[in-house]
Parts: structure tokens; sequence; C-alpha cells
């Protein structure tokens, strides 16, 4: 597939295609992360986790709309408070959810699989009926749309090297909270022996579902990214969610290094692949490539070891 | 202190406590005798909240705790130290402790908890799981003291482990209650250890309580009748 290019153009190629893969690699990490925190927790695989990214999708462009009617002055800096409202609405949904329908299924974890299949067709036709079977996309400000001309053949995108920033900064956050916080003590002793947990004091209840929050409240910042590289439709999420199991499985699922690697490589491939031959050949190769790693390492990439 | 009233336990369909009744009073040690086999653990389950009463109730200072879940008992005062210890064996001894202290009112470590336990101190940061048996059980009570307990369960806290380290481990249960009020109940299946620490003493049979008595007054040969295999 190589043929017609030289050298140095499939250089270019792929070192703007990686840049351009930044996006979606932040996408794939940070659903990956929230997916596995929730499942890390409480052994709950949440089929609905895609739709979060469809409610922060969806903020974002609410925060443009009122931006752009209500406060043009804001115009410049919303995409700012969209991230912040893509996690708090998510967050908030996701809250109610464990509260009304999950903490009702953990001993049941088929159970818990096809009610979260469920709720994932409930949301979409939920999202269906508020804005339209259209595909939307928010007004994104025009700073974030410039790219930064490395060399003649190389620009590298403003909003991929923004998502990345704000990627960093939130798995960073997750990181602190989870092993420097009082809550993150709470959260990895419950992990550890739910029972003892509780017994030691520890609202284990309280724990779970402010962890499953926090799971989904980042796929809702993970759709805000999403908006800079796609327009949001009521499926949205529900496209990614194969990817982002894929990444979970592919890097292992309890090690944060194997996930971040795993998103990077699975997000790179798709991206560079994607600019030779189609989009979804692309990702049928990638598929191919990842089934035949996991055919010689089935714990994945980085299984951490210490495991009994 | 705590009344336990015709308490029921059931695994299922077996039945494991059968209508048992026990009275402990305000800063006072009973040992809980019994065979393996005989209910002790399922009976601290129990008082815990782990395991559901059947029927029957507990109740701390008058407050009914039956319907309560652990970690509201522990609220209401009631620490416990498992069999078996049951440390996070990935978090640090620190972070052990941390644990317990949900419900303290100052989220800190009190000094006096190394104190007790100097060897804590040393390994403070060091893994849970990589401590030896005697140093995990030292860990399980610091874990379980610092959330301010007014009733300590410890449920064979002897078993598997050194000689040398039990002494330590009467010393120090004898020397928190000098410290402050405690209630504690122990549960043993060595008689000289329970009349070393205890103030009275329970023969646990087949889930009930068949024999009691102070420890001055109880016959020894009687009580090893029990325990004999
Ligand atoms: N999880 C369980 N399921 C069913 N039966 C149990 C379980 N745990 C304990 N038992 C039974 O309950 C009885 C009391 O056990 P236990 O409370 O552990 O006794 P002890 O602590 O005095 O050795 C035993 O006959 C034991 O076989
Ligand atoms: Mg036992």
């Amino acid at each position: 597939m190589f043929e017609g290019y030289t050298a140095s153009e499939i250089g270019a190629i792929f070192a703007m295609q990686g840049f351009a893969g930044l996006s979606l690699f932040c996408v794939f990490l940070l659903m990956a992360l929230g997916l596995a925190i929730i499942f890390g927790q409480m052994q709950v695989i949440n089929m609905a986790h895609g739709e979060f990214l469809t409610i922060g999708a969806y903020s974002t462009y609410l925060m443009s709309v009122v931006a752009e009617k209500h406060a043009p002055w804001l115009m410049d800096y919303y995409f700012f408070l969209a991230i912040a409202l893509g996690f708090v609405v998510a967050f908030a949904i996701g809250w109610l959810v464990e509260f009304s329908l999950i903490r009702f299924l953990y001993k049941r974890p088929l159970d818990t699989l096809l009610a979260t299949w469920g709720l994932s067709l409930i949301m979409q036709q939920g999202f269906r009926s508020m804005f339209g079977a259209r595909e939307v996309s928010p007004t994104l400000p025009e700073w974030l749309l410039g790219s930064w001309q490395l060399s003649d053949t190389i620009e590298i995108p403003i909003n991929g090297l923004l998502v990345v920033g704000v990627t960093a900064v939130l798995t960073l956050a997750v990181f602190f909270l989870l092993f420097r916080s009082r809550w993150g003590l709470k959260v990895r002793a419950t992990t550890q022996n739910r029972v003892m947990a509780e017994a030691a004091g520890i609202n284990t209840a309280r724990v779970d579902r402010n962890t499953f929050a926090l799971g989904c409240g980042i796929a809702g910042v993970a759709g805000a990214v999403f908006t800079t590289i796609a327009s949001t439709g009521p499926t949205s999420g529900s496209l990614y969610i194969v990817d982002t199991f894929l990444v979970v499985v592919f890097g292992g699922a309890a090690s944060l290094f194997g996930t971040i690697a795993s998103a990077f490589s699975i997000a790179q491939a798709q991206s560079i692949l994607e600019f030779f031959i189609n989009g979804s050949m692309a990702k049928v190769i990638t598929l191919a490539i990842v089934i035949g790693i996991l055919m010689l390492r089935p714990e994945g990439l980085f299984a951490s070891r210490v495991r009994k | 202190m705590l009344a336990v009233r015709k308490l029921d336990v059931a695994y299922g369909q077996s039945q494991v406590i059968r209508g048992l009744d026990m009275d402990v009073g305000h800063n006072e040690i009973v040992a809980v005798l019994g065979r393996n086999g005989m209910g002790k653990t399922t009976l601290f389950k129990a008082l815990m909240g782990i395991l559901p009463a059947r029927g029957g109730q507990v109740a701390i200072d008058s407050i009914d705790v039956t319907a309560m879940a652990p970690h509201r008992r522990v609220e209401n005062g009631i620490a416990y130290v498992p069999q078996g210890r049951m440390i996070f064996p990935s978090l640090t001894v620190r972070e052990n402790i941390e644990t317990g202290l949900e419900t303290a009112r100052e989220k800190k470590i009190p000094d006096d908890i190394y104190g007790l336990f100097p060897v804590l101190f040393e390994m403070r940061n060091r893994k849970g799981g990589n401590l030896s048996g005697g140093q995990q059980q030292q860990l399980a009570i610091a874990r379980a003291l610092v959330s301010e307990p007014r009733v300590l369960l410890l449920d064979e806290p002897t078993e598997g482990i050194q000689p040398s380290i039990i002494k330590d481990i009467a010393r120090v249960l004898k020397e928190i209650r000098k410290m402050r009020e405690l209630t504690i109940i122990v549960s043993e299946q060595v008689l000289h250890f329970a009349l070393d620490v205890a103030d009275r003493i329970a023969v646990i049979e087949r889930g009930a309580i068949v024999y009691e008595g102070a420890r001055g007054e109880v016959d020894a040969a009687h009580v090893s009748r029990y325990l004999a295999v």
C-alpha cells in the first residue's frame, strides 16, 4: 500500500496521522480508564459506558449553542467549561444509575451485563428524542481549529495538543486520587477485601457509587474530547465501546501503564492505517493484530504479575 | 454494654448459632471458649453484621444494631479483628491502619498506637502482605483500635502465632484497658491464654453458651473437658 510515496513523504504521513491519532488516543484512554476503574472496583462491565461519552459530547454541543446564542464573549473559552460540564453531567447521571439499578445487581454479573446493555439502548433512544437522529457538532473556537506548522510537511493540530493536555491532567488527577487521597485508600481497601473494608468502618456501598460515577464522569470528558474529532449522534458512544474493551483487554485490565500503552498503539495503528486504506479495513487489520497478540499473551500486554 | 438475645444464625439450611444469649459489661474482658467448629467465628460475624441474624437481637448500650450494616456498627462502637487477620495485602502497614480511621474524629493515626506496637512503626511503609503472622495480628488490632471502639471483638488472636508474641498480645490487651474504657470479647481454644486475660469465661458448644464463670471461680478441669478433642 505504500507504492507511489517517497520515503520522506511516508515519514511525514506517519507523523501527521500520528498527531491526528492523538485525539483518538485520548478518547480511548479516558474511556478505558473509566471502564477499568469501574470493573476493578466492582467487577461490573458497563455496557452503557459509551453512552456516557455521548452525554459528554452533547453537553459540549449544548454549551457551544448557549455560548453562541447568549454569550458570544465566551466563545473562545467555552470548551473548558464544556469539559467540566461533560464531567459533572456524566458523573451525576452515573451516580443515579448506580443508585437506581447497578447496586441491586452486584451479585449477578450476567444480569449486570444485560441491564447495562438495556440501559444503553434506552439512553440512545433518549438522545434521539432530545437531540434528533441527525448528527450535531459544536462550533469550535477558531484558535482550536488552527494548527502549528512544524516543518514543510508536518502540521500539528492545536486541538490534538489541547486534548492531550486535558487527558494528561485528568489521568494524573485520577492517579493522585486513587493512590494519594483518603478516598482512594477506601477504594483500594474495598477492591482488595470488600467484607473487611466494610468491617473496618468503610461505607463500601457509597465507595461503589462514587467510583461508578467517577468512571462515568471520565467518559463524559472523553465525550468533550470526542467532539474535536467527529460529530455527535445518538449512537456515537456505542461505536466506541468495542474499541474501549479492546484497549482494556489488550493492556491487561489491572495496569494503568498497560492501558496507556495499549490505547496509544491501537489509536495510532488505526489512524495511520486509515490514511492508506479505508476506515473499516483499518479497523479489521487492527483487530486482527490485537487478536494475534492476545493469542500469544492471553493476559494482555502488561498483565500485572503480582496477582495471587 | 453488649447484649445478645436469642440469636439465631444459619448458613442456608444449616443453623449454626441457636438461640444464643450473652451479656458483656462495661470494661469487661470475656473469653468465648470452644473447640473448632462450635460457632465462635459465626457468632463474631453475626455480631459484626457480616452474617445476618435469622432471629434474635444484638444491642450495644441499648442501641439495637441487629439490622445495621457492618460500617454502621463500627460507627456505633464495635471493632473487629477477624480470624486469619484479613490484612489488606497490597496496602502498606500505615494505610492498613488508616482504613480504620473512618469513624475517628481525627483522620490521623494517634501516636499511642505505635507506642503499643513499635514494630508497626518500623514497618509502616512495608506492604501488609509481607508481614509475619504475629505482626499481621498486631496490625489487625491496631486497625481496629484506631476506630475508637467501645467493644473490641478478637477472633482467635493466638491462632498460629509464636508464644512470645502471644504474651505480647496479652500484655497489650491489658494495657489498652488501662488506657481507655474498652469492652473486649475474645474467642479462644486455649484455656490458659483466656485465664490470663479474661475477667470471665463463656464456653460455646454447638451454637449456644453452655458454661459461664468468673476467672477466680472457673473450674479449669471442668472447662478443659469442653475443649478436649
Ligand atoms: N461459609 C460456611 N458455610 C456453611 N457452613 C459453615 C460456613 N462457615 C462455617 N460453617 C460451619 O459452621 C460451624 C461453625 O463454624 P465456625 O463459626 O467457623 O466455628 P469456630 O469459629 O468455632 O471454629 C461449623 O460446623 C462449620 O462447618
Ligand atoms: Mg473460628
